[in-house]
């Protein structure tokens, strides 16, 4: 902001000894404050959950050992975290994008579910497939399907302008409703006693992992996600439009910039990386359609992009934090401690993030007179 | 400081700087009581910066003021409503969800706890009879139309008791109409022996309604005088300052076809009023035209039209006798028409991005600045450093952001991207608006560079100095027309000043008949 600092000045009143305490506004925060800030807020959200533990009865340094141990500090618990981080790593690649634009799509979670919808299509439609064709064509249906959930929401913006956070943010219910229609009704497993479960897709329609763990190539799908994005956006003449458009508009319709065709292909491209990670879970994890893909990973994908600066190697990086946090947040229950615990850490840690970033903004000044 | 009789204000050696501006230097500035004073004046001239000091927004750097005979402090507007000086500002600060009478009482110390809402709506609906000004006290502000909300904003005024009403620029958002019940309120409050300070540029509503002018130049008073005492020639001329000697080498306008040529072109303003009424104007290759006139007559509204930003509803534009009217902005843009638009950083770059992102911003497209779908970068650097070392613009390295760039330098990377380009025409909108001396030297020399290459240039200014300096040719809007365009051998600042303020050129409609 280059507008003149807003200033709120407390006059110290005892007697005696004047100086003022400001409150301004920095004209630049120091480049130095996007390093510390993320380890700040970490910090202090540790801190936070801690004062929570210690006031239900728990030792916090007992839990967060455990919570530690058990996810980086065992073969198990490093597999199950790049388990979780999948989903988490490309669902977060696909709305930063959007972000990037500023286009607030919150649609990741409802993209994520259609995605995992027409890959379920494929699987089960056409059975016969070898893997090598079968995995593509379940990719190709779910970017597909992830694309369209998303151009849904971001059509009538392109043409209308009407708010793109409440539509993808509808849409949402929308998709995982269409799922459920599913495996409660035409695909439900005979064989599975009711649950509503489709059946278990053909061999060739499930992801390859690596050696004997559960992570599958969707954490591959991931990386280069993140790094296709990045490239994609410093280097190309299609991300230099994205940069421009979501830094000022006004200067893109300047410089002779199509917005709409730019919002309805970011938004295409945003969720069809989302559709690719449900995808993943049903053909990676689950290997079949159930009613519940994702456990709000398109909601926990949009803190991870904020938390990230939308940087995708800082994606990268907090993904893995977050697919940490969750598996913690299971093997705390063992010892019966709440799994909400991760939970509670994972809302903090971006309202300590969103806090500190603000405070970077402004500067103290103790001013004698 | 002597005091004189009648005066109820009285601003004497007010000097008040900001980085980079002198706006107002060793004002003395006095109005009587009962009179209407005009405060006359281009735009950066200093008057609003001058009452914003008299309303306690600002406080000046050096000075004193005298209310009532007494000298005051004036802290905060607060003061000054106490001290009897209220002012309307041009953008009123209603709040849009409250009623008209809960705008008036808002922000007032009494009364402390109750508000008896009946009673200050039947106060306030005898204010705006006794004074003509027709309102609802129970209306909320939304609902009003700008000139209803102008009045609340008075009743506001009085209601606070002010002795000293300041409007800037009161007229800037009325109907003719409703100008005419304006000035009727402006003499009943004049009756009733309120003084009224109206900021104005423009030449006719001087006449019309004050008792004395007082003309700020470039900062500092030109003239005070009895309205009477003066004719709005005179006005004209002490308002934009003497006539500069051209330094234009000889007209180099080949007799050829125009460059650029506007017929009748109309079109609508973001509120959708009338903004651009039948305008036709031609500029040929190796000229100057420029375009005079207040801002917000047009100006705008006409270069966005050209650039493809905005839609014409009748006429045509032709760029060497192709069609352009209304084709896409990147169409212009091939077609050959660069332009310098008037919001440097909100339009023409993306502050956050760096200096390198900045130059390409028009050229990422073409085939030097690009290998398949990527952007070459080196190219964009090199492209990047030759501008920067060829228009001399200072900065912290091309990858630094745009935004850290001095309002010069800016405009020179600017200008200088626009240029690289080798366009047909160039618009440049207010190229040295803001900028100091040396900057503003270095743009215009850059401009009659062009042109002597032949680039054929449309000049948009408010600086009637600088345009006369600049132009070939000169044309004036006021209200979104045309009122005349005049050769160098033609105008006189006189006759511009007033075909700006909207009086019509008899001079040159009776050569016409």
């Amino acid at each position: 902001m280059s507008e003149p600092t807003a200033t709120c000045e407390k006059k110290d009143t005892v007697p005696g000894r004047s100086f003022r305490i400001r409150i301004e506004k920095r004209l630049e925060t120091p480049a130095w404050w996007n390093a510390v800030t993320p380890v700040i807020s970490i910090a202090l959200a540790l801190l936070f959950g801690a004062i929570f533990l210690k006031l239900t009865g728990y030792s916090p340094i007992t839990v967060y050992k455990i919570m530690f141990k058990d996810t980086f500090g065992t073969r198990y618990g490093i597999t199950e975290t790049l388990v979780k981080a999948s989903p988490l790593l490309l669902s977060a690649v696909g709305v930063s994008m959007a972000f990037r634009m500023q286009l607030w799509n919150i649609g990741g979670e409802g993209q994520i579910y259609m995605g995992a919808l027409a890959a379920s299509w494929v699987a089960l439609t056409f059975t016969g497939l070898p893997k090598y064709i079968m995995v593509p064509a379940m990719m190709i249906a779910a970017a597909a399907a992830g694309g369209i959930w998303a151009f849904l929401g971001s059509a009538p913006r392109a043409i209308w302008g009407v708010n793109e956070i409440l539509t993808t943010l509808m849409l949402n219910y929308v998709a995982i409703f269409w799922v459920e229609y599913f495996v409660y009704g035409p695909w439900r497993d005979p064989t599975a006693f009711l649950f509503p479960l489709s059946p278990v897709f053909p061999k060739a329609a499930w992801l390859p992992t690596f050696g004997n763990t559960r992570i599958h190539w969707g954490l591959i799908f991931g990386i280069i996600a993140a790094l296709g994005v990045g490239l994609l956006l410093s280097r190309t003449k299609w991300g230099y439009e994205i940069r421009v458009i979501g830094e000022n508009p006004s200067a893109a319709r300047y410089s002779g910039m199509n917005i709409s065709r730019n919002i309805i292909l970011v938004m295409l491209l945003s969720g069809a990386i989302s559709g690719i990670a449900g995808m993943c879970e049903v053909s990676g994890i689950i290997h079949r359609l159930q009613a519940q893909v994702s456990t709000g990973y398109g909601y926990t994908a949009i803190i991870i992009a904020f938390l990230a600066k939308l940087h995708p190697i800082g994606i990268i990086i907090v993904s893995l934090l977050f697919g940490g946090l969750l598996v913690a947040g299971y093997s705390v229950q063992i010892y019966g401690i709440p799994a909400d615990i991760a939970t509670m850490l994972q809302g903090s840690l971006l309202f300590f993030v969103l806090g500190v970033e603000a405070l970077a903004q402004y500067r103290i000044r103790v001013i004698r007179n | 400081m002597p005091q004189e009789d009648g005066n109820i204000v009285e601003m004497h050696g007010i000097t008040k700087r900001f980085p980079g501006v002198l706006a107002n230097e060793n004002v003395t500035f006095c109005v009587r009581s009962g009179e209407i004073h005009a405060l006359l004046g281009e735009n950066g001239a200093g008057k609003s910066t001058l009452m914003n000091i008299l309303s306690g927004l600002y406080k000046p750097d050096e000075g004193e003021i005298f209310v009532k005979g007494k000298r005051i402090q004036i802290g905060s507007p607060r003061h000054a409503i106490e001290a009897g000086i209220g002012m309307v500002h041009q953008h009123f600060r209603l709040v849009e969800n409250f009623s008209v009478a809960e705008n008036i009482t808002l922000g007032m110390s009494t009364p402390r706890f109750l508000l008896d809402m009946a009673a200050i709506e039947d106060e306030v609906l005898a204010l705006s009879k006794e004074y003509g000004l027709q309102l609802d006290p129970k209306a909320q502000i939304w609902q009003l139309s700008v000139g209803e909300q102008q009045r609340v904003e008075i009743v506001k005024m009085l209601y606070r008791r002010a002795d000293v009403l300041i409007l800037d620029e009161p007229t800037a958002v009325l109907t003719p109409q409703e100008t005419r019940e304006l000035f009727a309120t402006l003499e009943r409050m004049k009756e009733t022996g309120r003084s009224i300070i109206f900021i104005t540029h423009k030449l006719e509503e001087v006449m019309q309604v004050a008792d004395r002018v007082t003309v700020l130049r470039a900062g500092r008073v030109a003239a005070t005088a009895d309205k009477t005492d003066v004719t709005s020639r005179q006005l004209a001329s002490l308002m934009v300052g003497k006539e500069y000697s051209p330094t234009l080498p000889g007209k180099t306008a080949l007799e050829t076809a125009p460059v650029l040529t506007l017929s009748d072109v109309t079109a609508y303003g973001d509120r959708g009023t009338v903004a651009l009424d039948g305008v036709s104007l031609e500029v040929k290759a190796g000229e100057i035209l420029g375009i005079a006139g207040v801002a917000g007559n047009g100006q705008r509204e006409l270069t966005e039209v050209i650039t493809g930003l905005r839609k014409t509803t009748s006429g045509t534009i032709s760029l060497l006798g192709q069609d352009i009217t209304n084709r896409t902005p990147l169409e212009v843009i091939n077609s050959g028409v660069s332009f310098v638009p008037e919001d440097r950083y909100g339009t023409g770059m993306a502050p956050n991005l760096s200096l390198v992102d900045n130059v390409i911003l028009k050229s990422y497209r073409t085939r030097i600045m690009c290998k398949g779908p990527f952007i070459n970068y080196d190219a964009a650097r090199r492209q990047t450093q030759g501008l920067v070392e060829q228009f001399q613009v200072k900065c912290a390295g091309i990858y630094s952001r745009a935004r850290l760039l001095s309002g010069g330098n800016a405009q020179k990377l600017l200008l200088g991207r626009e240029i690289s380009s080798d366009p047909k025409l160039l618009i440049a909108a207010y190229p040295t608006r803001g900028l100091d001396i040396g900057a503003a030297e270095a743009i215009r020399s850059i401009l009659i560079n062009q042109r002597n290459q032949g680039i054929a240039i449309l000049l948009i200014s408010e600086d009637l100095e600088e345009l006369m300096r600049l132009s070939d040719r000169i044309a004036i809007m006021y209200e979104g027309k045309i009122m005349g365009t005049l050769d160098r051998d033609e105008w006189d600042i006189e006759r511009i000043g007033l075909l700006m303020a909207g009086v019509r050129d008899v001079q040159h409609e009776e050569a016409l008949t």
